[in-house]
């Protein structure tokens, strides 16, 4: 490789030879060029569909019960469990350190809400202040109950902006209004929206504590709804959430005595589980686009081997020659290898580079939904540059082999 | 300086073999300037080829300046050649895309010579056949006599001890043909032992020894007096 003379020698064949040596290096420079223009799209797309879902998503945890279906320590199946206000402050107290927003939520059934002559059916629910940060709630007027109004028992709701609308029409300002739930007075003290739209704006927000109350409710709680203190990254903050619903599982199995293989007693809905099927086919977005650019590579090595082949054949004559004269096989395999590798690698930087420029200058014009920030990072383009300087040593190889071995005088006899 | 004794060589085709040399035996002494007759088909060049390492022979021996030529790889074939022999083709058998100068200095390339020494080697040979105006240019811009100036230039390049020559003069008119053998007749005066393959009469005439090979067998072989090229020109 580092033979002068060598060096010289293909240096003058590529002068004289420049036609082959620009359609060799064609097949290659487009090859890499294609594979590394697609990689950055297929990263372009995952940014893009990444960041739209960044938008949308809460790495909420919903943990809701249901009923047994296992015996377990002389308890039949078919056990409705019940989650507890204790069970939530057991929570929150052992993972105080872990958890970014808590709630708990009581649901009121039925919730009849009136006002005037006005009147309709809700969800009605109460829940801690957090609750407001949990659904991404944002408020139009007022404020959200607080935890002022948690501790005094308050008969306050923050309604959402459907219910605004229906029972207020647009006449009133409704902060200070009273409505009433099941026949009793609640004051309004805001109105929330909510990026989830009319359907999650047609509900009620009251304090737990007042709604367990009103209501009968003793401290019974529907869900649990907790997300975690942000992780650095995507993978750390699902192991995370991964291993903090695994523990809620099994400490409410154990506190409501449900066997540990029982999987439908207790469900937690993770949000980012859900999420990491999206990444899971980026992923496969991802292989996809390496598997058209690795076939796209294989289609180049096959090209640059039939190239090879070609001019080794072209050259059959001139081999035969340089034996005649004392040229070793080894030294003939060196000169095409040599020759195919310096082509492909000088070529397949010319793709790598015209590619990286059409990323780097045309990829931020493409902003569509879907695709954001195409590019390539060094590693890939790294392993691209392995890529062809192995592809152009596999392209050299057999035609070189195959010259190597033609005898001088079967060569010196071809036309 | 070469030495064959019994030698055999046949050609498969399929089923059939075609029996070319039938027992070649035959010495050359240093400084010789011979010439292997024939009619076409008569083995010559299959004999020369044998000479010259680029084809073996079935049977029999072969000794090159005291070197025993037998089971040969292909490495050491290339190695001998380079060192031994200088070839001239009948269609001289020029790199088409090196000019005169580096066709020339490519036996010198093989050799391991700095590409400096090799300019300068290969630049005083052309000058030895009259082409050093000529260096640089490629074989298609030169004539045919030209052409096989620079052949020789070429063989002469890497200082072989023999030179092996098959029909130089084959794709030549008579006057070109007569400058050549002068060529060659000018190398051998110098020391160098060399033989041609010819058909033509007129340049054995002009060697110093005649080999005469009718299928397969050496029926004649006399020394004869050197018709110097010089006096046809
Ligand atoms: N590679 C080969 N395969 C088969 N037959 C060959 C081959 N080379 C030469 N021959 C045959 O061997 C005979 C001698 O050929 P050659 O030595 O070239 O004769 P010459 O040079 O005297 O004309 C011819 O009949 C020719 O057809
Ligand atoms: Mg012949």
């Amino acid at each position: 490789m580092f033979d002068l003379e060598r060096w010289e020698e293909i240096f003058e064949t590529i002068r004289k030879n420049k036609l082959r040596t620009f359609l060799t290096g064609l097949s290659v420079a487009s090859g890499i060029f294609i594979l590394v223009v697609l990689l950055g799209i297929g990263e372009g797309m995952r940014n893009g569909i990444s960041q739209e879902f960044k938008r949308d998503a809460a790495n909420i945890m919903y943990v809701y019960t249901g009923v047994t279906s296992k015996e377990y320590k002389g308890l039949n199946p078919g056990r409705r469990i019940q989650m507890k206000n204790e069970d939530f402050n057991y929570t929150t107290l052992k993972y105080q350190d872990d958890l970014e927003y808590k709630s708990s939520i009581y649901r009121i059934w039925n919730g009849i809400v009136n006002y005037g002559k006005e009147s309709g059916s809700y969800r009605v629910e109460g829940v801690y202040p957090d609750y407001q940060f949990l659904e991404n709630s944002g408020m139009i007027e007022g404020r959200f109950v607080n935890y002022k109004d948690h501790e005094n028992f308050e008969k306050v709701v923050v309604v959402g902006n459907k219910v605004r609308n229906d029972l207020f029409k647009d006449s009133k300002d409704p902060i200070g209004e009273y409505v009433q739930i099941s026949g009793v007075n609640f004051k309004v003290v805001g109105v929330f929206t909510d990026p989830g739209g009319e359907r999650e704006e047609s509900r009620v927000f009251m304090p737990i504590s007042t709604a367990q109350r009103v209501f009968g409710g003793s401290n019974n709680i529907a869900n649990m709804a907790f997300t975690l203190e942000p992780e650095d990254n995507f993978e750390a903050a699902l192991a995370a959430s991964n291993r903090f619903s695994e523990a809620i599982k099994n400490q409410l199995k154990e506190t409501h005595t449900i066997a540990p293989d029982d999987e439908s007693a207790i469900s937690i809905n993770n949000s980012l589980e859900n999420a990491k099927r999206f990444f899971d086919l980026m992923d496969m977005i991802k292989f996809f686009f390496w598997g058209v650019g690795i076939c796209t590579i294989i289609a180049g090595v096959v090209g640059v081997s039939n190239i090879m082949l070609i001019i080794v054949k072209e050259r059959t004559r001139e081999i035969g020659i340089r034996k005649a004269l004392g040229a070793e096989p080894l030294s003939i395999v060196g000169m095409v290898l040599h020759e195919s590798i310096f082509v492909t690698a000088i070529a397949g930087f010319i793709g790598l580079i015209a590619s990286l420029l059409l990323l780097e200058f045309v990829g931020p014009l493409i902003e569509t939904q879907y695709i954001s920030n195409p590019a390539v990072n060094f590693n890939v383009a790294l392993t691209t540059v392995f890529i062809l300087v192995l592809a152009g040593a596999i392209a050299g190889f057999f035609p070189a082999w195959r010259a190597a071995r033609i005898k001088p005088i079967v060569a010196l006899r071809d036309e | 300086m070469i030495e064959i004794k019994d030698l055999h060589k046949s050609y498969k085709m399929g089923s059939n073999s075609l029996h070319v040399l039938k027992g070649i035996n035959f010495s050359v002494a240093e400084g010789e300037l011979v010439s292997i007759m024939g009619s076409s088909g008569s083995g010559k060049s299959t004999l020369l080829n044998i000479l010259g390492m680029l084809d073996e022979a079935d049977e029999g021996s072969y000794t090159l300046d005291g070197v025993a030529i037998k089971n040969l790889n292909e490495k050491i074939a290339a190695r001998y050649r380079n060192k031994f022999l200088g070839f001239i083709f009948q269609s001289f058998n020029l790199i088409s895309y090196k000019n005169a100068l580096d066709n020339v200095a490519l036996p010198l390339y093989y050799q391991g010579v700095k590409r400096g020494e090799r300019i300068d080697k290969a630049m005083s040979y052309l000058e030895k056949v009259g082409l050093a105006d000529w260096a640089g240019h490629l074989p298609n811009e030169l004539s045919g006599g030209q052409k096989q100036r620079v052949a020789i230039a070429r063989a002469l390049a890497s200082d072989p001890k023999v030179l092996l020559a098959d029909e130089p003069t084959g794709a030549l008119d008579s006057k070109t043909s007569y400058d050549v053998m002068n060529l060659i007749q000018e190398i051998n005066d110098e020391g160098r032992t060399i033989l041609v393959v010819t058909h033509e009469p007129d340049i054995a005439a002009m060697t110093k020894r005649i080999v005469n090979l009718k299928d397969g067998r050496i029926i004649q072989d006399t020394q004869v007096n050197q018709v110097r090229a010089q006096q046809n020109v």
